[in-house]
This record gives C-alpha cells, structure tokens and sequence, in this order.
C-alpha cells in the first residue's frame, strides 16, 4: 500500500515581539521532518526565528458559504467603535 | 445548482476579481478558473523542479566556492519555489501526486528553455541573466493576479529570484573581463542562450489562444509581444556592458517606436521542443523519474518511522 507525506501548515514568528503568521505549507512524514523542512523552504534569508507547524487536518476553518451568518451580524454594530458616541468639542483628549 | 444559478454566481465571482479581491482556496469558483489555474500554477512548479536539472550539471565543476555557494544557493532557491507552487496549486484539489505523475508521463508541460543542454560554465551566467531576467519580467505581474496561494507564493519568489540573475550577470561579466577564450565561452552562450530566452515569452499575440480570459483574471497584465519587448529592451545594454554581442542582425534601436526592433524568432524550433523534441526533452524526463524513483525508499521508510513513533508515543501514553 502506498502512502503519502501528510500536509502541514507552516507559522513563522519573524522576530522577537511579533506574532506567528502563516507563511504557507509542505509535505512531511512527521512533525519533526516538518519543521526541519520549514526551515528549508521557509527561512533561507533569516525569514524566522520560531516555527509552528501544524498538520493540515487538524485546522478546522470556517466555510466561505457561511460568511453571511457569521461575520454580518457585525456590520450593523457601529456602536462598538468609537467614533460613534458625540462628543462635545471642548473634550480634547478622550 | 441550475445553469441559471451559476450565471449568475460567476457573474459575481467576475466582479470581485475585476474588483481586486482576491479569490481564496474555499470561496465558489467556476471549474475553467479552477483548471486554468491548476494548469499554470503546477507547470510553473514543474519548470522550478526541471530547472534545477541543467544547473545541477554544473555545481561540482563551479570554478570557485564563491560561484559554486551561488549556484547551489539558486538551485536550492528553486526546489523551494517549485515547493511553494506545488503547495499553492494542492489547494485547488488537485495532489501532489497528481501532479508528478502529469510531469512524469509527459502530460503536464514546463518551460521548453529547460530542454537545451548547458554545455559550458558561462551557460550558468547565461541562465541567470537570460533565462531568470525573462522569467522575473513574466513573472512579476503574477504577484498582483486573482488567486491568493498563487499571488502570495509569487511574492516570495519574485523576491528571492533578483540575486539569481545578479550573481549570472557578474558570473558572465568576470568571463568577459578575462581572457578572449574566456570572453569567447560567454559569446558562445549569449549566442546560444538569446533565441531560446526570447520564446520564453511564448507564440506571439495573434497566436496565443488563452490571452483574453488570463487578463481577466489578472493571470496576464500585458501580452506576450509586450513583455517581449521589454526584455529586449532591457537587454540589450546589458549586453553592451557585457561587451558581447547578441546574435541578431536585425537588431536595431527605432526612434520612432522607442524600441529595439528585433529580428524573426524561429517559430518552428519553439513548436518542435514544446511538441517534445528539443535537444534534452527525454533527458530532463529521465533524470527527473529517476531521482523519483529512487528516492521511494526514503519516502516509504520516512513514513514507517513516523508510524513507529506514534505507536511507540500512543504506548506511553497509555501506561503513563
């Protein structure tokens, strides 16, 4: 029986102070392998200083088709900002 | 979902493009963007894998450590951009597998200027000036087009690309500043490297079939005449810097146009090497279902380990 290389997300922290992002995926045997390999395909020109990796599969994402139901309800909440509230002038700092 | 239904669902996806969003791997998509897609996008990773072969050819007989750290350092760029293309296209739902097996079997295509044969050191100056200055002028506008794991992939590589044709030009420059037969090596390759580099670009616009449609989807920003053009334009005073002389007569600045008009590029010999039949098409096949093939036992026991592993982990935890 053949088996394949499972996929793998690959997060790098550039620096110090900065988040994880997501920098893109490869194939690898093992969680290992895949960091080693994310250090070759990923941070050649001193890219990184931190790595995650994280099997494809095991990341649930939400699904375009219900964008509607999940980021919509937001739009009509403008009084979570706070350029809604009306401020006297006079108030300079706030 | 009725034909109505998608006309009208690719009629919004057309609007977000034109609008300069990005189309992400889950969003709706009509099946010719997904297949275009995957064509290009795995042919892109196929000529980043085959292009490592005709400079792989050179590593061990680079002239310094400084040159030989440079071209390994290219070739290694390249198997990285071949990976983060072949990543990008898996998310369109096609394997990776897939994909070799097409490259394998001579279904999917790459670039026909990885078929000649790279017969001396200067050929490796050649590529990277040449060959990686025309792949930088096709491949720029593909950081800007529709589909997200593509445009983002291309950033990375269109970023990492620019040193491979600098280290070519100095390459090519210290041949043309040393002895003539060195001068005569780089001539040499200039002569065989320049009709090749300008079929890069592929047919001419009357010939081209995908054009429309690729502009629309911001696949292409200008035709292939056009970014022709350009390349010549900004070659040749390269070539003059060089001091070598590029093998067209009919070479010459027009005023008019503010252009280099160039000479007629041999339509026949670009069929032919697409077709299969260029100098090294059967070699570069070869070599790379070899290397395939006989890296399946590391492939296999990779995963054997990683199996071991985990049952030897699942173990532990379980008397733990």
């Amino acid at each position: 029986m053949k088996k394949n290389w499972p996929l793998w997300e690959v997060f790098v922290r550039s620096k110090n102070g900065l988040e994880h992002r997501h920098f893109g995926s490869l194939r690898a045997a093992d969680a290992e392998m895949a960091l080693e390999n994310a250090r070759d395909v990923y941070t050649r020109r001193m890219e990184g200083i931190s790595i995650w990796v994280v099997e494809s599969k095991d990341i649930t994402a939400s699904n375009p088709e219900n964008n509607g139901e999940l980021f919509e309800p937001a739009q009509d909440k403008v009084y979570r900002h706070p350029t809604f509230y009306e401020l006297p002038d006079e108030l300079k700092h706030m | 979902m009725s034909e109505k239904e998608i006309k009208n669902l690719e009629e919004i996806f057309e609007a977000r493009i034109a609008r300069d969003e990005k189309i992400e791997p889950k969003d709706w998509m009509p099946e010719k963007y997904r297949k275009t897609h995957i064509r290009q996008i795995s042919q892109h990773a196929h000529s980043e894998i085959v292009g490592m072969l005709p400079e792989g050819n050179w590593i061990t007989r680079a002239p310094s450590l400084r040159r030989k750290a440079a071209l390994l350092a290219k070739v290694q760029d390249e198997a990285g951009h071949g990976l983060y293309l072949y990543s990008a296209c898996e998310t369109l739902g096609i394997s990776r597998e897939e994909m070799y097996e097409q490259l394998h079997t001579g279904k999917a295509k790459y670039s026909s200027i990885f078929n000649y044969p790279t017969l001396t050191w200067a050929d490796m100056g050649a590529i990277g000036w040449l060959v990686d200055g025309a792949a930088i002028i096709n491949q720029v506008p593909l950081c800007n087009t529709s589909y997200g794991p593509y445009a983002r992939a291309m950033i990375r590589v269109c970023k990492e690309e620019s040193f491979h044709q600098r280290q070519g030009f100095e390459s090519l420059l210290t041949l043309c500043k040393g002895t003539p037969d060195q001068k005569n090596m780089a001539q040499d390759a200039l002569n065989r490297w320049w009709w090749p580099s300008l079929m890069m670009f592929g047919p001419t616009d009357d010939e081209s079939t995908h054009t429309e449609q690729s502009m629309k989807w911001k696949l292409k920003r200008k035709t292939n005449d056009e970014l022709r053009q350009q390349f010549v334009d900004q070659t040749v005073p390269q070539a003059e810097i060089l001091g070598i002389t590029i093998p067209d007569p009919d070479l010459k600045w027009n005023e008019e146009r503010g252009h280099y008009d160039f000479g007629k590029i041999n339509w026949d010999e670009f069929w032919q090497v697409v077709k299969g039949h260029g100098p090294c098409n059967k070699q570069r096949i070869k070599d790379r279902v070899s290397a395939w093939e006989k890296g399946a036992w590391v492939r296999d026991a990779a995963i054997a380990y990683a199996e071991k592993q985990e049952k030897r982990n699942q173990e532990e935890r379980k008397a733990s």
